[in-house]
């Protein structure tokens, strides 16, 4: 079937099966390896990209249900160019290890502070609740959502853990 | 995985929907595709034709209407968890929705399509039964309502007819206060319901008057537990009372053992969800 | 408290690197496996059991052939040519590639499909019939273990090893050891505590699924084969033994992997199978896994069921301790199966000084296979050991923490120290160790707010759990133990590798024969050399995990890169150092002992006006006209880091807990953690691999149960009925540590990737009993569901007291 949708500010038409999941439009008709598949039952959030300005997890989305869609994957946050705090939080504050989720993890807290300008560590992680990690322990996911929500309300994010063990 | 393959209509309309339906064996209604797209990633579903009524206007809104409030078929889960009209008239069902799945499902899953699927443990299902919620159904041949109480029928099975689509849940604007507790799979309120429990209890004169309680998770589908009511309707609902009637939950369910609970365990949840639900129901009711 | 880098004895290595690896993951760019394409690439999927135990009638893939885009399906006919799995401890039942006249778990693959796309694979799979005549599967440990039935009829027992363990290599020192445990038993004045308790199997679920692209190119004779591995070299002399290849025909490559946790440290099925596939149709063959794939066919984790005794007197002394207990190996064994629970035995005693007395049976049973997960073995010795100190605290009536201090071997014994098998340990301090956790979270203190909790009528617990483990292998002797990786034609075992190349414009290339997959090593490296050679870590880029190009190395695992490949490339940068000081004295008209390395660049020691940069230096490497009267042109140097002995990290950990005694659901409120890995080259790294593991450790105590049914059949096959501990499920930790480097590697650096597992699992089930104990509970099996809590109160209630 013929599909038309706008995928990081660019038009995107293609042909696809009427199965053809969303993710797999992306990985494999558009080459937006980006966001991966880590189950088959809508539970990982690695998928997890933005569709008409919500999160939603993009293995459980058929291509053809995103026809005229306005989709944002990881590679659309920040281009070529400077990185989106979110992605800056995790670089700054460890928030990833094999980087599997990491991709799905930031688009969901992109998502979770255009909502929450200030969320709590609470409100972070229930925020988070639909993306696996196997690695952080989410710590320092907190961690980096934490400073991402300051640096975008243009406050001065909280200092590192690291810092203050070493003094 | 990945689903096997299958036919794509997305009709621009409901009349055109329901007429698809009525000419279509094997046909299968898409809305956010939550509960329907992982069965059939997982190939234990597949059906010849899906009809997503994603594109379909006018079903996506939570209205007033007069005596109740209509919720429409695409209705996110995560709108009636925030909507103020639900949170006046119908709080269990904001709190259900608002456990349902995590932030990707409830942007993307809807309302409707959770109680058409009648998932064993999910969240809405009995928070529609305790508020005594409206269903109405829209098929070629017009448009019917049936009572939540009427609506679940057995294991992912509901009264909906081959044809028939889902198009509206009424809530009644009927006072008093409501509430939805569980214990998920994971502790809290996480994940489905190992048990769940949802109450709406309205009061006069310092008693109860009346109310519904149902439950979750414990047996083959929501279950409205009629005992509990009979044995709070008239007390004055203190925390003895509703522990009292709270022992009565399981009058006439059937409690069904899963990977995540035993029937004595679930048993003994669906008392004390029943428990909570009421005494946060009571105390909104005040 | 913490903190503590810098006080390294024989490092200053220590800061805060933000990671190299990062800017392409948190953009996207990164490439794992699944994202390749390559031209005319195939997809396989598999045709998997049903069933635990049954007999395959026959095979019928005509329907899966008629279909459009489906290119093959293979049997076990097919490839019995090229033998079973390779398997580097090669005891018990060995995997076929593919199921024979019979399967023997759930999941077993018994055909591969090769088609044009993944979904087209997946209709072929599913479109071949396999008649199935079901048989009677051994799936309890116990039944297993008596042989009522056998698993493989053509094995005599399904014990494929049954072992004891006490002090090493000595027949009388163990006798001896059970007589001295007996006569304790004996007497008046002690008190024995027995307890059964199941370390239940865990599936070890990496966000990505394993993947494998395999490509054999005809004209040149070769493999190239990229997957999801921490063991690429290992993996191509596998698939070049396989073959009957050389190794210079496969080049294995892991790119980006996304976690593995022990989970692919195997060579598996599937990646032999694309290679053969790949060979049969001419093109490359893909392979990913789906997650259900995942559950049912990578290795799984744990699976013993064992009982903990401990002997001691009231005050706290113990007298000895024992374990006698059933290890499941599943129906086959791959890699490092058989050797998991010796790995156990290792850290048998923990860090305690009493007799310890270790009996062990692993059998097979009719489920996949385990092996290494997280910890392997480690986790599993350090829960029962520290279950049953704090069981034996309880019943005597001692604070949990004075008794481990009462039995810790002590500080003084160091060096010289050993462990109850007599194996040599580096250093320790578990005393000091401990007293800096107590001391950090107000121990006493903490006791007193639980009990006012529990005055106000709430279910409060205070958990507390001390571990030492081994890791960072080495010694290379282990290798005649039994240890060997010959089998994936790498006969030098636990050795490291690290090679250093100056680049003609004074940047670094290392590349290291590590495997990671998410620890980072592109950094950690980078600090390393940067430390030795006063080049800028941005300008150092460390590439690993290409078997063209990177040295032998065995991969990572076992919490060993860094202390032995980490250690290697030190060398191989003290060897370019040694070089490029004789090239600067050269350009300086120095002398080279005089030389010292800085800011990108090397000088005269006092005189740092006068430097020559790395570009210099390089530079004059490249033209060996210039070079003076016997050097050999270039600048780059490998080396092999040998190690002596493993390493030994220990430390303390503690947890607070409130269990809602209503529905036994469990609140982790707190998690403090005390850990002691030697020397920190990264802190912020470090730091991240504890949190990872905690939530490892934490997952099994609350929430991972991959225990089959009686049936056989597996009803773990996605995060549903698998639940993973998600953000909102654990709290923030808060970490220490202490700093007691080892002296077996010139970094000071013993391991912390598995510590965090193998400290936590126990420490929250002690904490949880210590709820639970008013109520009279002394013992929970994990993980510690509500449902298990719950019908444990009831239980305890029941029986009025001990359970």
């Amino acid at each position: 079937m013929h599909v038309s949708l706008t995928v990081n500010g660019q038009r995107a038409v293609t042909d696809v099966e009427p199965r053809t999941l969303l993710v797999h439009l992306l990985r494999e008709e558009l080459g937006l390896t980006g966001t991966h598949v880590g189950c088959d039952t809508s539970y990982c959030g690695a998928c997890t990209v933005i569709v008409n300005g919500n999160t939603v997890k993009s293995c459980t989305m058929l291509a053809v249900q995103a026809q005229g869609a306005e989709v944002t994957t990881i590679e659309g946050l920040a281009g070529n160019g400077d990185l989106h705090p979110v992605q800056e939080g995790f670089w700054e504050r460890h928030g990833l290890q094999c980087g599997f989720c990491t991709p799905g993890m930031i688009m969901s807290a992109v998502g979770l502070l255009s909502d929450n300008e200030s969320p709590t560590e609470n409100e972070i992680r229930h925020g988070l609740e639909g993306n696996l990690c196997r690695c952080t322990g989410y710590h320092n996911i907190v961690r980096a959502v934490e400073y991402a929500a300051a640096k975008m309300r243009g406050d001065e994010p909280p200092p590192p853990e690291w810092e203050e063990d070493s003094a | 995985m990945y689903p096997r393959s299958f036919e794509y209509v997305s009709p621009g309309s409901l009349d055109e929907a329901t007429s698809i339906l009525a000419s279509t064996d094997g046909a299968k209604v898409l809305a956010g595709g939550m509960s329907l797209l992982p069965i059939m990633k997982l190939r234990l579903f597949s059906p010849d034709v899906l009809v997503d009524i994603g594109r379909i206007p006018g079903l996506s809104s939570i209205q007033d209407q007069g005596d109740h409030v209509g919720v429409g078929a695409l209705v996110r889960h995560a709108d009636t968890a925030s909507d103020p009209l639900i949170a006046e008239h119908a709080a269990a069902l904001a709190t259900a929705a608002s456990w349902t799945g995590d932030v990707q499902v409830r942007n993307q899953g809807t309302t409707c399509g959770s109680i058409a699927h009648a998932d064993i443990a999910a969240d809405q299902p009995a928070a529609a039964l305790a508020l005594g919620a409206t269903m109405v159904a829209a098929s070629a041949n017009g448009t019917r309502e049936i009572a939540a109480s009427d609506f679940f029928v057995d294991t992912l099975t509901t009264a909906l007819e081959p044809g028939e689509i889902l198009t509206e849940i009424r809530l009644p604007k009927q006072g008093g206060g409501s509430a939805y507790e569980k214990l998920g799979r994971r502790g809290g309120h996480t994940d489905y319901a190992v048990a769940g429990a949802s109450a709406w209890v309205d009061l006069a004169d310092g008693a109860v008057c009346c109310g519904r309680v149902a439950l979750t998770g414990v047996g083959p589908m929501p279950t409205l537990a009629e005992g509990v009511m009979e044995s709070l309707i008239g007390t004055d609902g203190s925390d003895a009372a509703v522990a009292a009637a709270s022992d009565r939950a399981l009058e006439g369910v059937t409690v069904l053992e899963d990977l995540f609970g035993t029937v004595e365990y679930k048993s003994h949840l669906a008392k004390v969800m029943t428990r909570r639900a009421l005494q946060q129901a009571i105390a909104a009711a005040m | 408290m913490g903190g503590g880098f810098g006080v390294s004895t024989t490092s200053v290595l220590g800061g805060v690197v933000k990671r190299r690896e990062d800017p392409a993951l948190i953009r996207g760019t990164g490439l794992y496996v699944d994202d390749l394409q390559l031209p005319g690439m195939l997809h396989a999927a598999f045709v998997r059991s049903p069933y635990a135990h049954a007999s395959i009638e026959s095979i019928d893939a005509s329907e899966a052939l008629a279909m459009e885009g489906v290119r093959a399906v293979y049997t076990a006919a097919d490839v019995e040519h090229l033998g079973d799995l390779v398997t580097q401890v090669a005891v018990g039942k060995l995997r076929p590639l593919l199921a024979g006249n019979q399967v023997n778990h759930v999941g077993e693959a018994v055909a591969m499909v090769v088609a044009d796309s993944r979904y087209g694979a997946r209709d072929g799979a599913d479109a071949v019939d396999v008649d199935y005549e079901p048989l009677d599967p051994v799936i309890d440990l116990k039944e297993a273990a008596s042989d009522a039935a056998l698993v493989h009829e053509d094995m005599a027992s399904n014990v494929l090893l049954a072992w004891e363990g006490g002090p090493w290599g000595d027949e009388e020192g163990i006798a001896g050891t059970k007589e001295t445990i007996a006569a304790a038993k004996e007497r008046e004045d002690t008190v024995t505590v027995s307890m059964e308790m199941v370390n239940q199997r865990l599936l070890p679920m990496p966000m990505e699924p394993r993947a494998v692209v395999a490509d054999w190119n005809q004209g040149y004779g070769r493999f190239t084969v990229h997957s999801s591995t921490q063991i690429p070299h290992a993996l191509a002399g596998g698939i070049a033994g396989t073959f009957g290849l050389s190794l210079t025909d496969v080049r294995c490559i892991a790119p980006e992997v996304g976690g593995g946790f022990g989970c692919k440290l195997n060579v598996y099925n599937d990646e032999i199978l694309v290679c053969f596939a790949s060979q049969q149709l001419g093109s490359p063959v893909k392979f990913t896994e789906t997650r259900r794939d995942a559950a049912g066919s990578t290795i799984h984790g744990r699976g013993w069921v064992a009982t903990a005794t401990v002997t001691g007197t009231r005050d706290g002394k113990v007298l000895g301790y024992e374990l006698d207990g059933i290890a499941d190996m599943g129906a086959y064994s791959q890699n490092f199966t058989v050797a998991i629970p010796f790995l156990g035995l290792f850290v048998g005693a923990g860090q305690y000084s009493f007799p310890t007395y270790w009996r062990m049976a692993c059998v097979h049973t009719h489920t996949m296979t385990t092996d290494a997960y997280r910890g392997a073995g480690r986790p599993e010795a350090a829960y029962y050991l520290e279950r049953a100190i704090d069981a034996f605290a309880r019943e005597i009536g001692v604070d949990p923490s004075e008794v481990r201090r009462k039995n810790y071997i002590p500080a003084s014994e160091f060096p010289g120290a050993a462990t109850h098998i007599g194996f040599p340990m580096d250093t320790g301090d578990y005393e000091n160790n401990l007293d800096a956790l107590l001391e950090t979270v107000g121990y006493e203190n903490l006791k007193a707010e639980r009990d006012q909790m529990r005055a106000d009528g709430r279910l409060v617990g205070l958990g507390l759990a001390t571990y030492v483990e081994v890791c960072g292998f080495g010694p290379s002797a282990l290798v005649d133990l039994g240890f060997s990786w010959a089998a994936y034609k790498i006969p030098s075992g636990f050795n490291g590798s690290g090679l250093v190349r100056i680049q003609a414009d004074g940047t670094a290339s290392v590349i290291i024969g590590t495997g990671p997959s998410g620890q980072g090593h592109q950094t950690t490296w980078a600090q390393i050399v940067s430390q030795q050679l006063g080049i800028p870590v941005e300008n150092i880029r460390v590439t690993h995990g290409d078997t063209a190009e990177s040295p032998l190395g065995i991969g990572t695992f076992g919490s060993r890169s860094a202390a032995v490949d980490g250690s290697a490339t030190y060398e191989a940068a003290n060897k370019v150092a040694a070089k490029a000081a004789k090239l600067a004295a050269h350009l300086l008209e120095a002398s080279s002992e005089d030389i010292v390395f800085a800011d990108g660049g090397a000088h005269v020691a006092g005189s740092p006006d006068q430097t020559v940069s790395w570009s210099d230096i390089a530079t004059l490497a490249y033209q060996p006209h210039r070079l003076p009267e016997g050097m050999e042109g270039g600048l780059e140097a490998h080396a092999v880091f040998s190690p002596g002995n493993a390493t030994w990290p220990f430390g303390s950990h503690l947890a607070l807990v409130e269990v809602d005694g209503d529905t036994g659901d469990v609140k982790l409120l707190r998690y403090v953690a005390m850990d002691d890995c030697g020397n920190v080259i990264n802190p912020m790294i470090v730091d991240g691999q504890i949190h990872g593991g905690l939530a490892q450790g934490i997952g099994q105590a609350m929430f991972e149960d991959g225990d089959y049914e009686s049936d056989g059949n597996l009803l773990k096959w996605s995060f549903v009925e698998y639940p993973l501990p998600t953000s909102a499920d654990l709290p923030s930790f808060e970490l220490h540590r202490t700093v007691t480097p080892t002296d077996i590697n010139p970094l000071g650096v013993k391991g912390i990737g598995e510590a965090g597992t193998i400290g936590s699992a126990q420490t929250v089930v002690n904490a949880v009993v210590d709820a639970l104990a008013p109520l009279g509970v002394t013992h929970v099996d994990m993980p510690l569901r509500p449902k298990r809590v719950w019908e444990a109160i009831q239980a305890a209630q029941t029986n009025g007291s001990v359970s």
